[in-house]
């Protein structure tokens, strides 16, 4: 019996011939991740709980201030401080103001193949090149940052097979959200989920990353799809070799198969107060529903494709006097990227405010919260109750283009086309 | 066996951490500044109401969302003994076990449960309600290990010191 792409990965992390669902293997991991969100309290867990603290190897490690950056008030910034200094008392590389951690991750580190831990839930990211990213707490990022190790139960893959493209104005973020909503909130919990076909393959790394980011608001331990040229080149472009090219075998077993035709995706507008409350932005509009806010951003949508869609869909028109609209960008690199080819500007000139590249809106901290009654659209990643703000506050979510037309009219609605 | 009474707090499916500590609670400096804000854009009153002993019972996906283990950690500094559910979230039941709280996983018990109701737990075994019993699966070996030792650093200690890898 073969093995699927997850199981591969586990099974050389662990150093086994080969794997299977429901066994639990010590590991050895290839990267750990550790954003602001946390790292206070590990590096606290760290100094006070362990009798010989030590750090397997800290050039495995890399610490990334992205959740309250800059820092916001006295309290964040003593949290900053901690992980800056503990960085560098340890030789560990640490990140600030360079952006969201899952786009620098993916910029400077990933590899196909690689088993990642993060203390992040939207660690799933890296399935974009292949990898086996999987979001974790802080006492397992803790004993994992200092025995190098950890333990995994190996999990069952879904495996979705993506035919044809989709359409001009729809977005893989419309696809994930469509496939949350059709196998619900927890559909993959414990799951890997694998995403093939020639469908897959058509996507960019910027749209598999948008994918295998959301797989964790299905329940999923990872998101992957099967890598393939464009993961090489990726790879090599940002000066790194793929090596660990895992596809699945002919007989590996999967625990359900999915078949997706991309044509038939729609542009979404999930309902608050959860993501499996997915409707298509064709029904919701029909209700004209205020809006109050409009953020583009985070680390599911922060990137250049995203922001060509949010000016495309602001050409010619001004932001809502009603309607605060805030863009930040994913990285640093991403930011320059959008101020050399123009779209920062044409959406600065829309009316849009531009934040520096961290979480921002998607986590409810640090920038634009929104108030009592408040509704929010938004391309973050979760739109539960009181997520980002006042609890009685509304979240729907919806891509780059939905968030910005929306923006422009002061109610939920479509862009032109 | 380990045995044990407590009384029940009823919440639906889907809990997820931001419902458990919502992200404008984090910067506080410890748990116990942070516990009163437990449950609260669900049930603002909920947390100061829970006892020691006290037992949750919930439906499916509890701890959905973030990584944040100060989900767990809040729940545990509440004086919750254990919580019953349909299922949870992944990353929520391995920073559970690794803090040291008892997750027992049942899908019947809901039906029959009200909220002030008291539940017998044998760990491992079984749950009691009125006189009726539910069977359990037993966690795990290595789970039980960490969750005995009180949690996944004490089980480390214990284990003489740090492995060396």
């Amino acid at each position: 019996m073969g093995m699927t792409i997850g199981e591969k990965i586990i099974a050389r992390a662990a150093g086994e011939e080969k794997v299977a669902p429901g066994e639990i293997h010590t590991v050895t991991l290839d990267r750990m991740m550790s954003n602001d969100g946390t790292t206070h309290l590990t590096v606290d867990k760290y100094n006070t709980k362990l009798k010989h603290p030590r750090i397997a190897d800290p050039k495995k490690v890399v610490f990334i201030m992205d959740h309250n950056v800059p820092a916001d008030n006295p309290k964040t910034a003593a949290a900053h401080k901690k992980m800056r200094d503990f960085a560098r008392e340890h030789g560990i590389k640490l990140y600030e103001g360079q952006g969201v951690c899952h786009q620098v991750m993916m910029e400077d580190y990933v590899c196909p193949g690689e088993l990642i831990f993060g203390a992040d839930s939207h660690t799933t990211s890296y399935g974009a090149l292949g990898a086996f990213g999987t979001g974790v707490g802080g006492t397992d990022f803790l004993y994992a940052m200092v025995t190098g190790t950890s333990w995994v139960m190996v999990p069952e893959t879904l495996r979705f097979n993506l035919h044809g493209r989709l359409r001009k104005g729809v977005t893989p973020r419309d696809l994930i959200l469509k496939i949350i909503g059709d196998i619900g909130a927890n559909g993959a919990n414990y799951k890997v989920m694998e995403f093939a076909g020639d469908g897959a393959h058509g996507l960019s790394i910027s749209d598999r990353m948008v994918l295998c980011n959301l797989t964790v608001e299905a329940g999923a331990k990872a998101g992957i799809v099967e890598p393939d040229e464009k993961v090489i080149e990726y790879c090599e472009k940002h000066g790194r070799k793929a090596e660990h090219m895992f596809k699945s075998d002919e007989d590996a077993v999967f625990a359900k198969v999915y078949e997706y035709q991309l044509e038939d995706i729609e542009p979404c507008c999930v309902r608050p107060d959860f993501v499996d409350h997915y409707d298509t932005i064709a029904n919701v509009e029909k209700e004209k529903i205020r809006i109050d806010e409009a953020f583009v951003g985070s680390c599911n949508n922060g990137r250049l494709d995203d922001l060509h869609m949010a000016a495309e869909a602001l050409k010619g028109k001004k932001v809502s006097p009603r309607v605060r609209f805030l863009v930040a960008p994913a990285s640093q690199k991403v930011y320059q990227q959008a101020i050399e080819d123009g779209t920062i500007e044409a959406l600065v000139d829309a009316g849009a405010m531009i934040m520096n590249p961290n979480c921002s809106v998607c986590w409810g901290s640090c920038q634009g919260v929104i108030g009592e009654n408040e509704v929010l659209v938004s391309t973050g990643t979760r739109n539960f109750k009181g997520r980002c703000g006042a609890p009685s506050s509304k979240v729907y979510l919806a891509n780059a283009g939905v968030c910005a037309a929306s923006a422009a009219a002061g109610y939920l609605v479509s862009p032109e086309v | 066996m380990e045995q044990f009474t407590g009384k029940v707090w009823v919440l639906g499916d889907d809990i997820d951490t931001d419902i458990i500590i919502p992200t404008e609670y984090l910067a506080l400096p410890t748990v116990e500044d942070m516990k009163p804000y437990g449950f609260s854009p669900l049930r603002p009153e909920l947390a100061g109401q829970i006892r020691k002993g006290d037992i949750l019972v919930a439906g499916k996906n509890f701890g959905c969302g973030s990584s944040r283990e100060q989900a767990p950690e809040i729940i545990k500094a509440l004086g919750i003994r254990c919580v019953i559910a349909k299922s949870y979230a992944r990353i929520f039941f391995r920073n559970s076990i690794n803090n040291g709280l008892l997750l027992i996983e049942n899908s019947q018990v809901q039906e029959d449960v009200k909220e002030g109701d008291s539940i017998i737990v044998k760990v491992g075994e079984s749950i009691s309600l009125n006189g009726k019993d539910y069977p359990i699966q037993p966690l795990p070996g290595n789970l039980m290990e960490i969750l005995e030792a009180g949690g996944l650093v004490a089980a480390m200690q214990k284990r003489n010191g740090i492995r060396r890898a």
